[in-house]
């Protein structure tokens, strides 16, 4: 099978001479179909930026990254976009709605980016939403919706993508402990029906979920240990 | 397809921010509204100065005596005064083909009175063919003719303003005037001309004769009136004119004693002067647009910044450069076009009203013009931020708070 993640000897590097900061440094990962990996680490430890290398939101400076076997290695900026377009369902800290559109809309949008008709996406939406337990709030604005809500919005827009990896950063950081839980549930049915996750988190009850850990600490990567042998 | 959606995310956004979209079509409208209402008044003056210029008939020659001196020193010092022989001589079908009519004219100032009224006008000594000749139709009664002329007859045409000012509300027909003494029957009353430099309006007119006769003595005439053909022959009726009068005179040019005043060379320097003045006011238009114009990348700029994360976001979930570049300028440009159609209204409404005595006429270039142009200031004026827009990386645009 195809890894779904791919990554060669990756480094990341800000700055010249003196000021040079090697963020990430020499990062070599794979990711196969159906994993449900955690990146841990402290503030400083690169993983934000492993993170935007991952979700094609970067490009590294040096190294190989593959993401269904397609390197993307020299994308351009509207090629890189199509990748996150097609193959990567983002959840973040933030949750990064777009504000005064309704909740079906935001989960609309990455499909009318690629091209999906209307009715079409508006379907495929609200079956999402309703995957999440937010079908009855559709016409919701983001701001008329809790903490919780929006987050689960986000995944339900992450899932409508149907996207090879999903890719969720922090994506408790800004929940309390209930709607913490409602999320990470909802990631386990994810894993359940297949799907590939990587989470970014720096808490050991998030990381506790996924049944890989993988620890970085100064852009480089500490251990890389499987749940089971835990 | 994309553009459709890229026009929906758009009109979106417009819709999002109601009141900042409206004050910013307010700018454009103003804008709009300005070019084709100062156009239009422009060319409504113009129109007004056309017309009034064209009833004193467009195909008008007046020749006047004039003594050639330049800086005091009398060049032809055997100075010739116009007469009715010259008159006679311009009416003349082989030799100005191109004139259609020729009538001198004696004028004096003379004070008209009946019963205790008085009025001070100028009377017109001259040829029955005069009404054609300077477009002057009786509005009742009738000319006098060649035998009135022959027979010296003490009638007149009046203008409509001495027959406001003597006969205030009785009928002016068959009443008899004394001017300067002389008494004068009035047979008819001209058609209002109105008001040019000077009232044409004021003035008594009556045969040559009469007027000689009677009032001033015989002698020169104060000017001949020359009927071209056409108005497209005015200039072939003129060297005809100099032709005749020359020979006449035994002048040539820079000792002629004699004047020619061309109406429809004063119609052209005055369509020309009112042109320029058009020109200024579409100008003047034009520079509200463009601070419209400004006005529309000043807004998007502020939109861009604003919505910086959100457009990090829509290229995180995979927003091409060329979807956000489209969107925005489509923004810019739905709202200039806004501005320019609620601008086009209010300029329809505004060039129905009457400034001035002056009725605005709305140029259908004007129109199309501002349109166009408000379509292209959105167009230009959106691309900026547009493609600043475009450009942001999505991680730094993410991370804007």
């Amino acid at each position: 099978m195809i890894p779904v993640v791919e990554m060669h000897d990756i480094t990341k590097v800000y700055g010249e001479g003196e000021a040079e900061v090697r963020a990430v440094d020499g990062v070599s990962l794979t990711v196969e179909p159906g994993e449900y990996v955690a990146i841990m680490g402290a503030s400083g430890s690169g993983k934000s930026t492993l993170m935007n290398i991952i979700g094609a939101l970067d490009v590294a400076t040096t190294g190989t990254y593959r993401i269904d076997g397609v390197d993307i290695g020299d994308l351009d900026d509207d090629a890189l976009s199509l990748v996150r377009n097609r193959r990567i369902g983002f959840i973040f800290q933030a949750f990064n709605l777009i504000p005064r559109m309704s909740a079906a809309a935001n989960v609309e949008l990455p499909l009318m980016y690629r091209g999906v008709r209307r009715g079409e996406r508006r379907r495929r939406a609200l079956d999402a939403l309703g995957k999440v337990g937010l079908a009855d709030r559709s016409h919701h604005q983001p701001n008329e919706l809790s903490g919780g809500q929006q987050q689960r919005v986000a995944v339900a827009r992450a899932l409508a993508m149907e996207p090879s990896l999903m890719l969720a950063d922090e994506p408790t950081g800004n929940l309390d402990s209930r709607s913490t839980a409602d999320v990470l549930d909802l990631l386990d049915d994810i894993h359940d029906e297949g799907k590939t996750i990587v989470i970014i988190t720096h808490e050991d009850e998030v990381a506790a979920r996924a049944g890989r850990v993988i620890t970085l600490r100064d852009g480089r990567i500490e251990s890389d240990v499987l749940a089971s042998s835990r | 397809m994309i553009l459709v959606e890229a026009l929906r995310s758009g009109w979106q956004a417009i819709v999002a921010n109601r009141l900042r979209s409206i004050l910013t079509t307010l700018g454009i409208m103003i804008g709009v509204a300005a070019v084709i209402i100062l156009v239009a008044f422009g060319q409504g003056a113009s129109n007004s100065v056309t017309s009034s210029i064209q009833s004193l008939g467009s195909n008008l020659l007046t020749i006047t005596p004039e003594n050639p001196n330049r800086g005091g020193e009398i060049v032809n010092p055997s100075i010739q005064e116009l007469t009715v022989a010259d008159a006679a001589a311009l009416n003349d079908a082989v030799l100005a083909p191109d004139i259609a009519g020729a009538a001198p004219e004696r004028r004096a100032p003379v004070t008209c009175t009946i019963g205790d009224l008085s009025h001070s006008t100028q009377i017109v000594g001259t040829w029955p063919s005069y009404f054609e000749i300077t477009n002057s139709p009786v509005a009742e009664g009738a000319y006098f003719t060649n035998t009135d002329e022959l027979s010296a007859r003490r009638i007149t045409v009046i203008g409509s303003t001495v027959a406001e000012s003597l006969f205030p509300d009785s009928d002016p027909l068959g009443k008899r005037i004394s001017c300067n003494g002389a008494p004068f029957t009035v047979v008819g009353v001209q058609q209002e001309k109105g008001a040019s430099f000077t009232n044409p309006d004021d003035v008594i007119v009556a045969p040559l004769s009469a007027v000689e006769n009677s009032i001033t003595g015989y002698g020169e005439v104060s000017l001949i009136s020359v009927q071209a053909t056409s108005p497209d022959t005015t200039d072939l009726a003129e060297a005809q004119a100099i032709a005749i009068l020359d020979e006449r005179h035994g002048t040539v040019e820079g000792t002629r004693d004699f004047e020619i005043f061309n109406q429809a060379s004063l119609l052209e320097t005055a369509n020309t002067a009112l042109g320029v003045f058009t020109a200024l006011l579409g100008a003047v238009g034009a520079i509200s647009l463009l601070v419209g114009g400004i006005g529309i990348t000043n807004i998007m700029l502020v939109s861009v910044t604003e919505r910086t994360r959100e457009i990090g976001i829509r290229k995180a979930i995979g927003a091409s450069r060329r979807f956000i570049l489209l969107q925005f300028l489509l923004e810019a440009t739905v709202l200039s076009v806004f501005g320019a159609t609620a601008g086009l209204v209010i300029a329809l409404l505004v060039s129905q009203v009457e400034v001035a005595g002056i009725s605005p006429s709305v140029v259908p270039i004007s129109v199309v013009g501002a349109y166009v142009i408000s379509v292209a200031i959105g167009l230009f004026f959106g691309s900026y931020p547009a493609k600043r827009a475009a450009s942001l990386r999505p991680i730094e645009a993410l991370r804007h708070e």
